[in-house]
């Protein structure tokens, strides 16, 4: 019961981020971008065509008004036609997000899963060779530009060995996996270094509290220790630090489906780009916003349940 | 007196240190390239036709030549003059606007620090990739628009330290002495409490300046980057075409360029944040 009310608490407090986020967005695309009308129809056009395609586009009406539009979209999911498509864009949305979940999602497992552990592995070796060893290693591999590992990767790999395919896609299981594999390999390799940094942090904060002493001090084996009492206590942050990440995963990975010819969310905003197409954009900002807004509010809620301390109010 | 010694302090362990020393020694040489650069003292002529197309690393060409034959060595160096000013321009915009935001609301605290947490809620709502492509989409394609477009997506997660260390403070014992001796709010906000937070700003640019540089190179694959000038996102982004014919040269020294000062920047970050800041080593990033 009070998690169903302090659920609905945050809820209302999330509608001034949610108008906040809207009006960011309204003045970027609204009023610094202005008029888009000469991009559309080029130089050639007619007043009365300009005229005509302002009305259409609703850039005729007061701010106001516009500003409402944007809000409006942020809850409906209605945010108009992409211009060079002419396709309504939330179907666009819908249509492209599956290739794109077939990359990230797996991938997003395995590299946290697989953190996880070695961030386990190097905390029970804390201070030791092996601990430094994976230290630097980790800085040392987030000092590498993602675009790199991409161009590397994907010339070696998939050109070079010839072991996977350079670009593609075919949707429907295990069809995919020729083509999302390499990719997915290239996102756990982006993401392990964060990620080992992170979570090994975390277990060393836990691993010097005196509950971990009182542990030790009953005789219970380090390995117990570690997988009992440490990794439960430092599952909030983990938590946080997860879930957060879920909204770019529907994002889809950019320059990883760009790169590999993945027909997914990554490519509909590269397109957009190259074609100047505003709505598309501005569709994702707000998408993209809400979607995180929604996940804070899912780990704040887990925050809760997982942990009894954290305050309901 | 506090002040000095926690910085020559500071300054001391990391001197001591010798990886740390290390990147110190590699952000000054980067940042005194970067000024000769923008001097116009060195590589002014990055542009000349100086050999064949795509000549390897040899004694002539240390990196080789580009596919106008121009010199690979030349576009890093300038490289490093474009990443520095990233770096640097966007901290110059976001360092005032998060250490003001933040500073004011954590002081004032009441109405005024709920405005400024939804103002910041709302920008950190925004995901930075989309945030950063919205502005530099938006604004005309150029350095500018990097600038700018970096700056405003950064000062959040700077806003919110200082805010949080303000709130810390501004209870403290010397500031209720400035109280005492009739201080007002801005000599205590500027003169005392800001000088004694501002270890968080130092530790912050260190590492917004690598994230700086690696979206430099990612808005430069998008189109949205550096437009008239070489920079290393361009040169790794042209090693596209060039890999599959085995001219590796532009792609492994852009990189190696790279990897150096964001490693350093990285390293140095968190010698700073142990030595100006015990208690928040390892909380933060």
């Amino acid at each position: 019961m009070q998690i169903l009310q302090y659920t609905l608490r945050r809820l209302l407090y999330l509608l001034p981020v949610i108008f906040g986020v809207s009006f960011v967005i309204f003045i970027l695309f609204n009023v610094v971008l202005g008029d888009p009308t000469p991009i559309l129809l080029g130089k050639n056009a007619t007043l009365k065509q300009i005229e005509e395609l302002r009305h259409q586009l609703g850039l005729d009406r007061s701010w106001l008004m516009q500003y409402l539009d944007v809000v409006k979209s942020a809850f409906t999911f209605d945010f108009g036609i992409s211009w060079s498509t002419k396709q309504k864009i939330s179907d666009i949305i819908i249509s492209r997000a599956y290739p794109s979940l077939t990359l990230t999602l797996p991938a997003f497992v395995i590299s946290t899963t697989f953190s996880i552990l070695i961030s386990l592995f190097v905390a029970y070796y804390r201070g030791r060779g092996i601990d430094t060893f994976v230290r630097v290693l980790c800085i040392a591999l987030m000092s590498i530009s993602s675009l790199v590992y991409i161009l590397f990767f994907q010339w070696f790999f998939a050109f070079h060995l010839e072991w996977f395919e350079i670009s593609g896609y075919e949707p429907g299981f295990p069809d995919f996996l020729a083509y999302t594999t390499l990719p997915g390999i290239i996102w756990i390799v982006l993401s392990i270094g964060p990620d080992v940094r992170f979570f090994r942090t975390v277990m060393l904060d836990e691993i010097y509290q005196d509950y971990v002493r009182t542990a030790r001090a009953k005789g219970l084996r380090e390995v117990t220790i570690l997988l009992k009492h440490v990794l439960r206590n430092a599952l909030v942050p983990i938590i946080t630090y997860v879930v957060i990440q879920i909204p770019f995963l529907i994002l889809g990975a950019l320059l990883l489906e760009s790169f590999f010819g993945i027909p997914g969310l990554g490519g509909v905003i590269l397109e957009a780009i190259n074609s100047s197409d505003f709505p598309v954009i501005k569709a994702f900002a707000i998408l993209t916003s809400i979607v995180y807004i929604v996940f804070n509010l899912i780990t704040d809620v887990l925050y809760a349940v997982v942990d009894p301390r954290i305050k309901l109010h | 007196m506090k002040k000095e010694s926690l910085w020559g302090e500071a300054l001391k362990k990391i001197v001591k240190d010798k990886i740390s020393l290390f990147s110190l020694i590699v952000v000054l040489v980067y940042t005194i390239i970067a000024i000769l650069v923008s001097l116009g003292v060195i590589v002014g002529d990055w542009h000349q036709t100086v050999g064949p197309n795509y000549a390897p690393p040899s004694s002539d060409f240390i990196f080789g030549t580009d596919f106008l034959g121009r010199d690979v060595f030349k576009k890093v160096i300038y490289g490093v003059q474009v990443a520095m000013s990233v770096g640097f321009i966007s901290s110059m915009i976001s360092i005032p606007i998060g250490v003001v935001l933040g500073a004011t609301a954590g002081y004032f605290g009441g109405v005024v620090d709920e405005i400024i947490v939804w103002f910041y809620t709302t920008f950190s709502s925004i995901p930075t990739i989309m945030l950063l492509i919205s502005i530099s989409f938006i604004l005309e394609k150029g350095i500018t628009s990097v600038y700018i477009a970096l700056g405003l997506t950064t000062w959040v997660h700077l806003c919110r330290l200082v805010r949080g260390e303000v709130i810390k403070h501004k209870n403290r014992d010397y500031v209720q002495a400035v109280t005492a001796i009739g201080g007002g709010h801005a000599r205590k906000l500027f003169r005392h409490i800001i000088p004694n937070v501002f270890h968080v700003v130092i530790i912050n640019a260190s590492l917004q300046f690598q994230v700086a540089i690696k979206s430099e190179v990612i808005l430069s694959y998008l189109g949205l980057g550096v437009q008239e000038q070489p920079s290393w996102g361009k040169m790794i982004n042209d090693a596209k075409q060039e890999l599959t014919s085995g001219y590796w040269w532009q792609l492994a020294f852009a990189t190696l360029a790279m990897f150096l000062i964001v490693l350093a920047f990285n390293i140095l970050g968190d010698a700073l944040r142990d030595a100006l800041d015990p208690k928040l080593k390892g909380k933060e990033s």
